[in-house]
């Protein structure tokens, strides 16, 4: 536990947002995580992202499960909603939430046990299903909370804090998403805010699944030699396959930047992720490139990251069921149940 | 920016501000923590080993230390420093033996002190322990300089005063009274081995204008303060006038209102943004009904038949900036008595111009700013009589270095091979998120500071108007402070960029970025540069990926925060311990033993400087 929540005096010349929001105002409680836990870089990343896109706390629901992951849905935004349910369970319940009330943001955070090992079917579904909202795995090759075995991402021959190397082919949840038809794939590092806050805020403008793994090494019993998940493999192996720079639909950026060498992918809300690609001719919207590529990364030991893969032309789950646009949460209960005559006329027709 | 050289003793000192700013150094945010855990004798004792006078600068000090406060830069308002300290000296108690004395056998040599203020009273006070004999010269009947005879009994009761020079005195200085020393030639032949000039900046300014030649009551403000002091004065007119702004006509129109005085007015040539005495001063004054009047020049005193009438003014509009004026009129102030306040010179008709001792502009000695050596070997100046009219904390400070000096010269050692300020770290580290020191931030408000009633206060001269922190105050003014002498040290070799601490910081001080020019840097800060006069810690390349982490020193609360979520120990709490140099030795702030004095052991066993221990 630390000492001290931290205290709530602060820089007096920081900036607000466009909500008359500064950045603290979308932290949450203290992290009581391990010193050094890359998920609370993650939660810095998300409070940065959200403040600088200036989503209203109240619009936001934070959902989880178990783990060191889920734990950080309560160290930031304070003021949104939240629901934290059993392991490996994020995913429906976040269906559940979706459905209910098309309005809100939907911020998940799960881990790589949570999501790839007991959660990883549920995960599957909603991959498929393509419901609007914000997944991120805190990814560090180990149950965290559980004191450190390996987890289905784990690499062959990554170690853990005993020394006994992995054997078992680990999930690599970007590959799984683009076999399953993810709409937005991307990887970032914990260690690497410049790249992860544009992630997540061209994530915020996703209109299906943004799927974010972040590698987020664990301090305690994955940062050792021998890890292919610690800080410093993680930073000696990152290939960025695309550096990200969001650009929100005003003119007077989108003129700012030069068009030479990038792929401009215009995201639904007339937001563009631009993304420029470093490894000559990746491009994040052919699928079958961008798969093969990762095989490849991955079989030559380089962690890839950036926006890995976007396609906005999928529908998504509200879309495919043709739900009203106007969230089920808004509907007056008459419109919600048209009542016993009105089922009787429809069981006759 | 090149790595910071964070074993240069002035780095980690600097960062804390009121030690930094204060003429002495005295240890502040280490007593205001002894007050906190209820040690006021310790707080006490560590105050004194630095300012000598506790008691008397907990309630007049000048105060350099708040202005430069890290507090005020964080929340407006400056921690209480100096009530605080006035906390140590009301709770003390006794001090039981726990004073330094002087050896049973003195080391023959002899120095002679030329007054029994502040300033000479503080090298009585650092040699007599050493075994020296002090022989203090005063030409008045008590000792104090200034402290007695012009800072009035209603700010400073005499008791705190006398005790406080009593605990010098006792050490066995020989303390010659009413024997004003008309001949520096005359002194020198007594044989003594060295000769320190105490004697103030004594002489009061008088005005020179059409009428001050024709009688009427019209008082100098440090010659009237001094007979009220001795009760040769102990009444005044009711209409009273105090020309001049400074710290003394403050004294002066209190003082006045206490003998008697119901309209009294203190006068200003220049705007009250331009005014020498301090806000807080100014405001005691005009809560006690003091007019303060300003853009009036004296230009005549109005005196018929040798009687007073009032004194007429020219009323001046002044430019932006309050350099030049113009008359715009004249108006004409009637009173009984005037009181001048304006300004205060040394004057040495007493030393002879053949004997070597140089007097340079405006009378004042040629005086090396270190050493406090004058032009004659052996012979020493300090406090007003130095450089002209500074305060008491200036002149205890100047006590301390020409202690050296002295010391220096009578065991045959250069006065310049000065012995230097040493510091040490000491981890504040007690286990997983433990520290031992209160870490927390206290949102509090600066204190007030209660006053006796008014219809009480004027019932007698010595009724002192301040009446100290009740224990809840003093209880939250301690909890203000920032803790700034617990520094933030970073051991770069360990970090691995989690980014922990950048995160967790909440002023975000800390930035991790790859190195660059000090404009630059501070472009990419995480929070904008407030202060570009506070200094950036830059650290040595990071060992994963060669960027360096910078710290904005300016608005750290020292949390701990950043150390606590530091998984490698990287960044680590330290209390600076700065060993200040001293007449024999140097002396190092070790709470437990504060008071014991400058012990050559414990010299021998200060801590090694900065990082390098590690
Ligand atoms: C009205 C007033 C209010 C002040 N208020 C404050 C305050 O609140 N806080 C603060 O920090 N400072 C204050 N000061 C300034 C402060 O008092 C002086 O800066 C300080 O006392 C200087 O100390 P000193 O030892 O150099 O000289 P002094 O205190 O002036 O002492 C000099 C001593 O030498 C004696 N002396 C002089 N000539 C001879 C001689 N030839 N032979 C023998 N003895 C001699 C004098 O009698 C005197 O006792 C105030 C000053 C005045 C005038
Ligand atoms: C149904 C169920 N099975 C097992 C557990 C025990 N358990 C708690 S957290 C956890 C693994 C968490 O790993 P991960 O999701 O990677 O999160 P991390 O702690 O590494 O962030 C496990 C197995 C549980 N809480 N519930
Ligand atoms: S156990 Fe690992 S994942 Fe969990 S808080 Fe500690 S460092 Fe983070
Ligand atoms: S101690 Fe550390 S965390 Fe706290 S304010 Fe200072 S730099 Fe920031
Ligand atoms: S918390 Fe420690 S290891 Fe992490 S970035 Fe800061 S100094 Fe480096
Ligand atoms: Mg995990």
């Amino acid at each position: 536990m630390p000492s001290i929540a931290k205290p709530p005096i602060r820089h007096p010349a920081l900036p607000v947002n466009e909500l008359g929001l500064a950045e603290r105002d979308y932290e949450g409680a203290m992290s009581t995580l391990c010193a050094g836990c890359g998920h609370d870089a993650v939660t810095a990343a998300i409070v940065r992202a959200l403040w600088e896109v200036a989503v209203p706390p109240h619009m936001v629901v934070k959902l989880s499960g178990i783990g060191c992951s889920a734990k950080t849905t309560a160290y930031f935004l304070r003021g949104a909603h939240g629901f934290n349910g059993v392991h490996g369970r994020m995913a429906p319940l976040a269906t559940g939430v979706g459905a209910a009330n098309s309005d809100l943001l939907l911020i998940g955070i799960s881990g790589d046990g949570d999501s790839l090992s007991i959660g990883i079917g549920h995960l599957v579904h909603l991959i498929r299903r393509n419901l609007r909202m914000i997944y991120v795995i805190e990814n560090n090759g180990v149950y965290g909370l559980t004191k450190g075995q390996l987890s289905a991402s784990a690499d062959v021959g990554s170690t853990s804090s005993k020394g006994t190397p992995g054997v078992i082919q680990p999930v690599d949840p970007m590959l799984l998403g683009l076999s399953l038809g993810a709409t937005f794939l991307a990887r970032g590092f914990s260690g690497d805010k410049a790249q992860l806050v544009p992630i997540l805020k061209a994530a915020t403008a996703h209109r299906g699944l943004a799927l974010i793994d972040v590698i987020s090494p664990c301090v305690s019993f994955n940062d050792h030699e021998g890890s292919t998940k610690s800080y410093r493999f993680t930073r000696e192996h990152d290939v960025q396959v695309t550096t990200t720079d969001f650009v929100e639909p005003r003119p007077e950026l989108l003129t700012a930047i030069g068009p030479v060498g990038i792929t401009d992918l215009t995201l639904h809300d007339g937001t563009r992720v631009r993304a420029r690609a470093l490894p000559e001719g990746y491009d994040p919207g052919d699928r079958d490139a961008v798969g093969a590529y990762l095989r490849e990364a991955h079989d030559r030991g380089e962690v890839a990251t950036g926006i890995l893969y976007v396609d906005p032309s999928r529908p998504t789950l509200h879309e495919l069921l043709r739900v009203v646009p106007r969230p089920l949460a808004g509907l007056p209960y008459a419109d919600l149940c048209p009542g016993a005559a009105e089922l009787e006329r429809f069981g006759e027709s | 920016m090149p790595p910071t050289d964070t074993t240069n003793p002035d780095w980690y000192h600097r960062v804390v501000d009121c030690q930094w700013a204060c003429p002495a150094h005295t240890d502040v945010p280490q007593y205001i923590r002894l007050i906190g855990q209820g040690r006021y004798a310790d707080a006490y004792l560590l105050n004194r080993e630095t300012n000598v006078f506790p008691g008397v600068l907990g309630r007049t000090c000048d105060r350099p230390c708040e202005p430069a406060c890290r507090r005020s830069r964080v929340d407006g308002t400056a921690v209480a420093i100096c009530r605080l300290k006035r906390v140590a000296a009301d709770l003390r108690g006794e001090l039981a033996g726990r004073l330094p004395r002087a050896p049973e056998r003195r080391n023959g040599k002899r120095v002679a002190c030329v007054g029994a203020g502040p300033a000479s009273l503080s090298v009585a006070s650092d040699l007599l322990p050493l075994g020296y004999e002090v022989v203090i010269h005063e030409r008045h009947p008590l000792p104090g300089g200034l402290m007695r005879t012009s800072i009035p009994a209603f700010r400073l009761p005499e008791a705190v005063l006398d005790e406080e020079i009593r605990f010098i005195l006792d050490m066995g200085a020989e303390v010659r009274y009413g024997s004003p020393v008309a001949s520096l030639r005359r002194l020198l032949a007594e044989g003594y081995d060295a000769v320190f000039i105490g004697s103030g900046a004594p002489r009061g300014k008088d005005l020179d204008l059409p009428g001050r030649a024709e009688g009427g009551r019209i008082h100098i403000g440090l010659d009237w303060l001094q007979s009220v002091a001795f009760g040769h004065v102990t009444g005044i007119g009711e209409r009273v006038l105090v020309i001049g702004v400074g710290n003394t006509a403050m004294d002066c129109c209190r003082t006045a209102r206490r003998l008697g005085g119901t309209d009294v007015k203190v006068v200003a040539r220049r705007p009250r943004a331009f005014f020498k005495a301090s806000d807080w001063e100014l405001e005691d004054a005009e809560e006690e009904g003091i007019d303060i009047l300003t853009e009036l020049a004296p230009r005549r005193f109005v005196v018929e038949g040798g009687r007073l009438l009032g004194v007429e003014f020219d009323r001046l509009a002044w430019d932006e900036g309050a350099r030049a004026s113009t008359v715009m009129g004249s108006e004409l102030l009637p009173c009984d008595d005037v009181i001048l306040a304006v300004g205060q010179e040394a004057a040495f008709p007493w030393i002879e111009r053949d004997l070597g001792v140089e007097l340079g502009r405006w009378d004042l000695p040629v005086v090396d700013r270190t050493t406090l050596q004058s032009t004659l070997p052996g012979v020493f100046f300090g406090g007003d009589a130095a450089f002209g009219p500074l305060n008491i904390i200036w002149a205890v400070e100047h006590g301390h270095q020409a202690a050296i000096s002295i010391d220096n010269h009578c065991r045959g050692v250069g006065v310049d091979e000065r012995p230097a300020p040493r510091v040490g770290l000491r981890s504040m580290d007690m286990g997983l998120a433990q520290w031992s020191y209160h870490n927390e931030y206290n949102p509090s408000k600066r204190q007030r500071m209660e006053h006796v009633a008014m219809v009480r206060r004027f019932a007698a001269l010595s009724v002192e108007v301040e009446l100290g922190f009740a224990p809840e105050q003093s209880a939250r003014e301690v909890g203000r402070c920032l803790n700034c002498d617990i520094q933030t040290v970073l051991v770069p070799e360990l970090c691995i960029e989690c980014d922990a601490c950048i995160d967790v910081c909440p002023v975000r001080c800390l930035t991790i970025t790859a190195g660059a020019d000090e404009p630059e840097l501070r472009g990419r800060l995480s929070a904008p540069t407030l202060h570009p006069d506070e200094p950036l810690f830059v650290s040595t390349p990071l060992p994963q990926t060669g960027r360096v982490m910078v710290k904005d020193e300016d608005l750290c609360v020292h949390c701990g925060l950043c150390a606590e979520r530091c998984p490698t120990a990287a960044w680590r709490m330290e209390r600076l311990e700065l060993s200040l140099p001293r007449a024999g030795g140097v002396w190092s702030p070790d709470p437990g033993s504060a008071g014991a004095g400058t012990d050559p052991a414990a010299h021998a066993a200060a801590p090694l400087p900065g990082v390098a221990q590690r």
